[in-house]
């Protein structure tokens, strides 16, 4: 499928990141090559959010490297790394909730210095007709799945080079779940958008995703393309189960 | 269509018939915006009601109008007990809502005492209990017997709940360090030790993996069947709305689009179109196509 | 991946040097009209710049060094200790387990035995100045230390006004005591009632705010009573104040040269040190007396309400608690001890005015809770030895005459060293001394819960 030769665009080497004394990644290599959606899933507490912040420095990972276009990241601070074009919609979501709609779009394009702000807010209002409705609407007024939506349309305003997303699904109706994973494939088939994401939705996750990381207690214990990790017996009855069925 | 299904229904629905809480009517304004929109709804004694709907549609909006963080602009929620002793919600200020009328409740993003161990936090929900027992404090301070069997009971009461939530080998451990699915548990626990009436559970299983959600249904099957809790959940993740619950109300745009049983619920083509987005059929393909790779990779 | 480690926190020289001399021209920039000018009036009444180039000269060598240094040698070294730290301490080493067991018990006994150590090296003339201006002024400031923590460590409300309640117990045992001789051991639970009065009066219009809107309140309420106390001349005699306030008796005996007085009836020869002594177990026995309630009132609902407000203020009401309520009785608590200080205060002093009760005070005193580390005991005494120790030793800087010479006032330079000081603890604890939380009932094992943990609450 995607072109798999050559450096990846992001590379996580041998990555350990500790919470004070508690270890949380016990040295996790991840590649993201250019134009795929690679998905990590795993238990809650396996340490997934924790990759995902590490990657963008903080936490900073205490031993191993990461190299983003090849280049050193490991002890860029956050901000700098934001700024190669590494945008994230984290856990939690930490939308702005004193600004408005608009203006928490207007914070996400600031990287992009506002080039394409008119073309890719009207974007963000056909992905998300919902966050139209609410334009002039604080974002702390916004319902919990709106403010979720409104995370990943900001970190979409920045014309990201790789876009990580932490659980999209997390709180959202089955209909915009859908939506969501939709377009993020659509944008990766049309402008090849490189996607890196969380998600406790398993299923959905590896069936979009090119390539998918298992992780448990801070280790990659798996990896394969997404069809292989569905195949797999014990992906299927860790986290495609629901047990009592 | 899914409208006149419940109007015109001969008999009423096993639900209208003394109903743990009966909202009648509710509007809720903030400023222009019309959040809930003339809402009448009841939720059955003994069952489990889910409330789902698109984001935004107001569900958590009624969920503090009945716990009392919100005044509904108008409208009524009369709240039952088993007893007979009733309560009008709006009327009430928030925390006797969960005192007296008990009402307990979780939240979207959860809201434990993180610095504080999971005992801790259970003994906290027991505020009221134990306040009494201690004499507004005053004997408590002295040190007299009376509080410390309270508290005897109290403690059993949170490794009561502790058990059933999975928790027990972590009760001196602060809330804040459990992973997140745990937390989730033991805000249903804590809820539980005010032992309530009516359990309102905002979204208990965001975030959650499958095997987590099936535990959860699992603890709030126990939960209806055990104390007889009433239990209102907002949910989008349909494994559990469908398998536990006997009622499901469809919120959009502030305003009720169906309600009824699970399975007319599912099949309501305004709740597929307003919300679940697929029809039954491609459901199923999904599971169909799940099946054969399942079984490819077994051959 | 060894070699990408040494080469990340080996010293990169060459960028150092630029560093150093960057801090350099900075300091030049500072330090170049403050310390390197300096104007003097000669003869003729004129003022005539002399240039200190050694000085300024020698300040900038130390700021360039000492950036140097740091960069070269201090930082990598203490990244490299908290690289081996990291994983391998899981557990806290013995020596520190028992430090913290012992350190309470252990430094009771020895507050006990204070005073009759310092008599028996000093004798009793020579232990005026270590019992009372170490001893009791420490203990009233541990006492108002551990009063305010009910309510901004535990219940999380910043009080910025706590002065307030000191003063109205102060100015209690004060009017009373001169206008209806009233016994100060009938008037010292008096001057606690209304000062707990006065904590809920402020409590019902400031419950509803929150964060920097009840700081700012509290603080103007600290401000309203002081200048009460200021205007309303006909009571409280202005800001001349209130003098000769009846002393305390022990049981009737008066700390006097009267026949009946103390030093008579024990047959010693007359001393003011008695006096001092026996107010220094007074106020111990009343710093305990907080501590005592406090510990036991955080092992009760309202005290574990309390921390549960400081946690989650919404959550609390969820679980039917009545927060209007348990605020009020952490303002009331908190005010109540301030009270009991404050009465002790001015009989300790026998004179009040307005002077005593200044932002200044209220802003030392949070200053003892923050540095301390909100909610834990041992911390803010700690922190009040600290902070009331220090400025009181700061009073002994002569030795800094040695050094600077004859002109050097060290008064001057108290607050500075002491602004210093502060800066430096906050930078090297940030959470204050004790970050940790102990927990208030446990089933299997008590476990100290980490500082990160436990919210400092928002009002």
């Amino acid at each position: 499928m995607t072109g798999q030769n050559g450096t990846p665009l992001l590379s996580v080497q041998g990555a350990k990141t500790y919470y004070g004394k508690i270890i949380a990644l016990k040295g996790v290599d991840v590649d993201v090559h250019q134009g795929e959606i690679v998905t990590l899933i795993g238990a809650n507490g396996a340490g997934k959010s924790t990759l995902m912040m590490t990657i963008c420095g903080n936490p900073r990972a205490r031993e191993g490297r990461i190299l983003f276009e090849g280049r050193d990241i490991t002890q860029m601070p956050t901000h700098e790394i934001a700024r190669l074009r590494i945008a994230q919609s984290p856990e939690g979501r930490r939308i702005f909730p004193r600004m408005t709609v608009l203006e928490n779009l207007q914070m996400g394009a600031a990287l992009d210095k506002l080039a394409h702000f008119d073309e890719d807010v009207e974007r963000m209002f056909t992905l998300f007709p919902r966050l139209k409705e609410r334009v002039a609407q604080r974002g702390g007024t916004l319902s919990g799945g709106e403010q979720q939506m409104l995370a990943i349309a900001r970190a979409l305003m920045a014309r990201p080079k790789l876009l990580m997303l932490d659980e999209p699904s997390l709180g959202l109706a089955p209909l915009i779940v859908k939506q969501i994973f939709d377009v993020i494939g659509e944008l990766n088939r049309t402008e090849g958008l490189t996607v890196f994401l969380v998600e406790q939705n398993a299923y959905h996750a590896l069936k979009l995703a090119h390539r998918g990381y298992v992780l448990v207690n801070g280790l990659v214990t798996m990896s394969g393309t997404g069809k292989e990790l569905l195949q797999k017996p014990e992906i299927r009855a860790a986290y495609l189960e629901g047990g009592a069925h | 269509m899914s409208e006149t299904l419940t109007m015109t229904r001969d008999a009423p629905m096993p639900w209208e018939n003394r109903p743990v809480l009966k909202v009648e009517h509710v509007f809720m304004r903030f400023g222009g915006l019309i959040a809930v929109n003339d809402l009448s709804f009841s939720v059955g004694r003994g069952d489990i009601t889910a409330l789902i709907g698109p984001n935004g549609a107001g569900k958590t909006t009624v969920f503090n109008c009945i716990t009392g963080f919100y005044k509904p602009t108008q409208g009524m929620l009369r709240l039952e007990h088993a007893d007979g002793s009733t309560f009008l919600l709006e009327r009430m200020p928030d925390f006797k809502i969960s005192a007296k009328a008990k009402v307990a409740r979780t939240f979207q993003n959860i809201r434990l005492f993180s610095g504080m161990t999971l005992l801790e936090n259970l003994l906290v929900a027991q505020h009221n209990t134990l306040m009494l027992a201690s004499g507004m404090t005053i004997l408590g301070v002295l040190g007299l017997p009376g509080y410390r069997n309270a508290e005897r009971k109290a403690v059993e009461k949170a490794k009561y709940w502790l058990e059933k939530t999975g928790l027990t080998a972590r009760a001196d451990d602060p809330a804040g360090d459990l992973p997140y699915g745990a937390q989730r548990r033991l805000e249903i626990a804590r809820a539980m030790c005010t032992e309530p009436e009516l359990l309102c559970l905002d979204e208990p299983a965001a975030g959650l993996n499958p095997r987590e959600s099936a535990e959860l249904n699992a603890l709030l099957l126990g939960i209806r069947e055990t104390e007889k809790t009433s239990i209102l959940l907002i949910e989008h993740d349909m494994s559990v709305v469908m398998e536990i619950s006997d009622h499901v109300i469809v919120l959009e745009y502030g305003t009720k689009i169906a309600d009824g049983s699970p399975t007319e619920v599912r099949n309501d083509p305004r709740v597929i179109a307003a919300y679940l987005g697929v029809d039954d059929e491609e459901v199923e393909v999904v599971e169909e196509t799940l099946d054969e790779i399942i079984e490819g990779a077994a051959t | 991946m060894a070699d990408a480690i040494a080469k990340r926190h080996g010293p990169d020289m060459s960028a150092a040097v630029k560093d150093a001399l960057l801090s350099g021209l900075i300091a030049l920039g500072l330090f170049g009209p403050l310390v390197g000018l300096r104007t003097e009036q000669n003869m003729r009444n004129e003022l005539v710049v002399q240039g200190r180039w050694g000085l300024l000269a020698s300040v900038i060598g130390v700021i360039v060094v000492g950036r140097f240094l740091l960069l070269t040698l201090v930082w990598p070294a203490m990244a490299a200790r908290k690289e081996r730290a990291g994983p391998a301490s899981e557990t806290p080493s013995a020596v520190r387990q028992a430090v913290s067991r012992w350190f309470a018990p252990t430094s009771l006994v020895f507050l006990f035995l204070y005073p009759v150590i310092i008599v028996s090296l000093l004798g009793f003339q020579g232990s005026l100045k270590w019992v009372d201006n170490f001893g009791i002024q420490i203990l009233i400031y541990v006492m108002l230390g551990w009063g305010l923590n009910i309510v901004v460590g535990l219940a999380g409300l910043l009080d910025l006004g706590y002065v307030a309640f000191y003063a109205v117990g102060a100015y209690s045992y004060a009017l009373l005591s001169s206008h209806f001789g009233l016994s100060f051991w009938i008037l010292l639970p008096m001057a606690g009632i209304f000062a707990a009065l006065w904590g809920i009066l402020l409590g019902f219009p400031v419950l509803r705010l929150r964060g920097d809107y009840l700081a700012i309140v509290t603080l103007a309420f600290g401000e309203i009573i002081r200048l009460v106390l200021i205007n309303w001349r006909e009571l409280t005699n202005g800001s001349s104040g209130i003098s000769s306030i009846p002393k305390i008796t022990l049981f009737g005996i008066k700390f006097d040269a009267s026949p009946d007085g103390f030093a008579k009836i024990m047959d010693l020869p007359i001393s003011s040190a008695y006096y001092k002594i026996f107010l220094y177990y007074l106020i111990l026995l009343l710093a305990l007396l907080t501590a005592f309630v406090t510990i036991r009132l955080r092992k009760l609902p309202v005290g574990r309400a309390w921390e549960a407000l400081r946690e989650d203020e919404i959550a609390c009401r969820s679980l039917g608690i009545n927060t209007t309520n348990t605020k009020l009785t952490a303002f009331a608590l908190g005010a109540m001890f301030a009270g009991f200080a404050g009465s002790f205060f001015a009989a300790r002093q026998g004179f009040v005015s307005p002077e005593s009760f200044t932002f200044m005070e209220s802003a030392i005193i949070v200053a003892i809770v923050v540095l301390g580390g909100m909610g834990s005991m041992v911390g803010v005494a700690l922190a009040a030895v600290a902070m009331i120790g220090g400025t009181e030793l700061l009073r002994e800087l002569a030795f800094l005459k040695t050094i600077f010479g004859d002109n050097f006032n060290p008064d001057q330079f108290r607050m500075l060293i002491f602004g210093l000081a502060m800066v430096g603890i906050m930078i090297w604890k940030p959470r204050g001394f004790v970050s940790s939380r102990e927990p208030t009932i446990f089933l299997a094992e008590r476990k100290t819960i980490s500082g990160s943990l436990v919210k400092e609450g928002h009002g």
